[in-house]
């Protein structure tokens, strides 16, 4: 920087950085535009509100804190954050479990893996509407086919599944595995094609079963895909929406009362748009200590030499 | 089969060597009979609730209240479709819906293409923290910013249009821009280069050259696209409010609502909106699956 011996060829190469410069900002210039108008805007304006009373109609009043202060004494509140976080714990290690079940039952060099990928996949395109009216009838306690089954087979009536609040969210788990296994199976079948086969054959020659080659070489070389797996899972159970919308409006008993729902009750249904505020950013907060939580915690035992795993595609 | 066993089994009592073949041939076919087991179970557990569908779509309102439940319909009720499909304006939500979906994706494929140009090959200034806020942006959950975008919506006058559901896709996507930036940085530098020794502009490069190279990842940001405009609900249900304008999830949802037990018009209405994203499923499975890898891949480099 300092050796600029020759201005005119000095100016000529800032110049050039400069253009270049110039048309990157250009390019990426669409982005930086929606970026402001949808997320940084809506987002300021969101802390603003959250300070106010507005039900859409005249102008927004200045409330200070009561938002906030009400909003830990809702009980309805700290009942949807318990429901989603609840439902976010057993959805997502089971969400994981079966897809990298089955994974690994794929990765045995079956015949017809792309039928059987087909297969598994196709339930991630449905319209979520859609699903949720057909699990909703398959759940139904006396025409269902579920319970068609349980009372020929063992005889008597079965549960009452979407209405039993403690089966509720159960049943929703069972439902979002059936829809979104296949799409986390091809994510870890991809990384298991990625690992080579050297590891394993180097391990047999030291002996190692198959067991112990999964524990030891398997499972490490998944665990950034497992970890991926985890953030996007609970990002997902906070924008839970339709499910609760569409097959149980919350209930019974406000079991199955998902955040997302309860939001959409306080600002659409009932025009709360400051406090319906508040509770977003109460909980916008609530997922940034999560993920950072468990991007911390991933640091004990997600295994990052990814040279080896995700090369696939 | 029943021939190669028995042999087996007359040499084995003569050979030691040959006994422990036939255990480690008797684990194997076991233990593929097993996968294969579990890998049908599977996918009968994929087809049971979707023949289901197609079951009740089929049968009479009878049919369908009856106790215990049956597979066959009998008889077979065609017309369920046609009464579902008109029982609500559908023809306008699947209209909707296409417009939609089809603006939407050329929007995100455009737009997205372009940001990761940007950021695959110019330097400037700050690239590193605005791809870091790009990735970062992956985390939000965007039903969090539901109420300001519905108060923007409602002061541009865009509510009950289809312009909210249109138009932030031409401003690109965080995942679809990370997912071409990555395919960007995979095609060699020196094509770019090349082509700009011979005189060609960066508009030129990015246009002829580094598009038609990327088909692959921008088929994967298409059927993505595509997939999050048809299932979108949350979106078209806030910002829709009249019957002309909703889209076929919304008008699902309000068809759900307009009878008290009318399975068998739900199913058949139903299994109409899951076959449009399965037929784009089954014609563009390959950038579905590829598209899906990508996206493990990606995550797993952080």
């Amino acid at each position: 920087m300092t050796a600029t011996a020759v201005p005119k060829r000095s100016r000529f190469k800032m110049n050039a950085f400069q253009q270049e410069a110039l048309n990157g900002f250009l390019f990426i210039s669409p982005w930086i535009i929606g970026f402001t108008v949808f997320v940084l805007g809506p987002m300021i304006a969101l802390i603003y509100l959250s300070f106010n009373r507005w039900d859409l109609v005249g102008d927004p009043r200045w409330v200070g804190l009561r938002n906030y202060t009400r909003l830990f004494s809702d009980d309805l509140f700290l009942q949807s954050l318990k429901v989603t976080i609840g439902y976010g714990l057993g959805r997502v290690p089971l969400g994981i479990i079966v897809a990298l079940s089955a994974a690994l039952l794929l990765n045995q060099k079956v015949k017809f893996v792309g039928i059987w990928r087909v297969i598994y996949y196709m339930p991630v395109v449905l319209p979520s509407v859609a699903v949720s009216l057909v699990w909703m009838w398959i759940y139904n306690p006396r025409y269902g086919v579920l319970n068609g089954f349980i009372s020929q087979v063992f005889g008597g009536e079965g549960p009452r599944w979407l209405d039993d609040p403690l089966l509720v969210l159960p049943s929703l788990m069972v439902m979002a595995v059936w829809v979104a296994a296949g799409r986390n199976m091809i994510i870890y079948l991809s990384g298991l094609q990625g690992i080579s086969e050297d590891l394993y054959d180097a391990s047999a020659i030291d002996g190692a079963g198959s067991w112990h080659q999964f524990w030891k070489i398997t499972l490490p070389l998944l665990t950034p895909i497992i970890f991926f797996n985890l953030v996007t899972g609970m990002i997902d159970t906070f924008k839970l929406f339709t499910q609760a919308y569409v097959m149980t409006e919350g209930g019974p008993r406000n079991a199955s009362l998902f955040f997302t729902y309860y939001l959409y009750q306080n600002a659409f249904q009932q025009f709360r748009m400051g406090y319906a505020s508040a509770m977003a950013l109460v909980v916008f907060v609530i997922i940034m200590i999560l993920t950072l939580v468990v991007f911390r915690w991933s640091r004990a035992w997600v295994y990052y030499e990814s040279e080896i795993v995700g090369g696939g595609g | 089969m029943a021939d190669s066993s028995m042999s087996i089994d007359r040499t084995s009592v003569a050979d030691a060597g040959h006994a422990g073949a036939r255990r480690h041939w008797l684990t194997y076919i076991s233990s593929r009979t097993l996968i294969y087991l579990i890998l049908i179970l599977g996918a009968l557990f994929i087809f049971v609730p979707l023949a289901w569908t197609l079951s009740t779509s089929l049968k009479t309102e009878a049919q369908t209240l009856a106790y215990p439940p049956t597979w066959i319909p009998n008889p077979i009720q065609w017309r369920n479709y046609p009464d579902a499909l008109t029982a609500r304006p559908f023809d306008r939500y699947y209209m909707n819906t296409f417009i939609i979906t089809i603006l939407s994706v050329i929007g995100q494929i455009l737009s997205s293409a372009l940001v990761a140009y940007g950021f695959a090959r110019f330097r400037f200034p700050g690239r590193n923290t605005l791809f870091m806020i790009v990735l970062s942006t992956l985390m939000i959950p965007f039903h969090l910013l539901i109420i300001p975008r519905f108060i923007l919506f409602k002061y541009l006058g865009w509510l009950d249009t289809l312009l909210p559901l249109i138009i932030p896709n031409f401003f690109g996507g965080a995942f679809s821009i990370f997912l071409l930036r990555q395919y960007f940085q995979t095609i060699p530098l020196e094509l770019d280069e090349a082509a700009k020794i011979d005189g060609a502009s960066p508009w030129q490069i990015f246009w002829q050259i580094l598009l038609p190279l990327a088909k692959p990842a921008l088929g994967a940001v298409a059927v993505f696209e595509f997939m999050s405009a048809w299932q979108d609900f949350l979106g078209p249900l806030i910002y829709l409010s009249s019957d002309r304008n909703y889209t076929v999830s919304v008008g699902l949802a309000a068809f759900r609502n307009d009878y008290f037990t009318a399975w068998h018009l739900y199913m058949a209405a139903a299994a109409v909106a899951m076959v449009v994203p399965l037929i784009v499923f089954f014609l563009a499975q390959r950038y579905f699956i590829s598209g899906v890898a990508l996206t493990g891949s990606g995550g797993s480099k952080g």
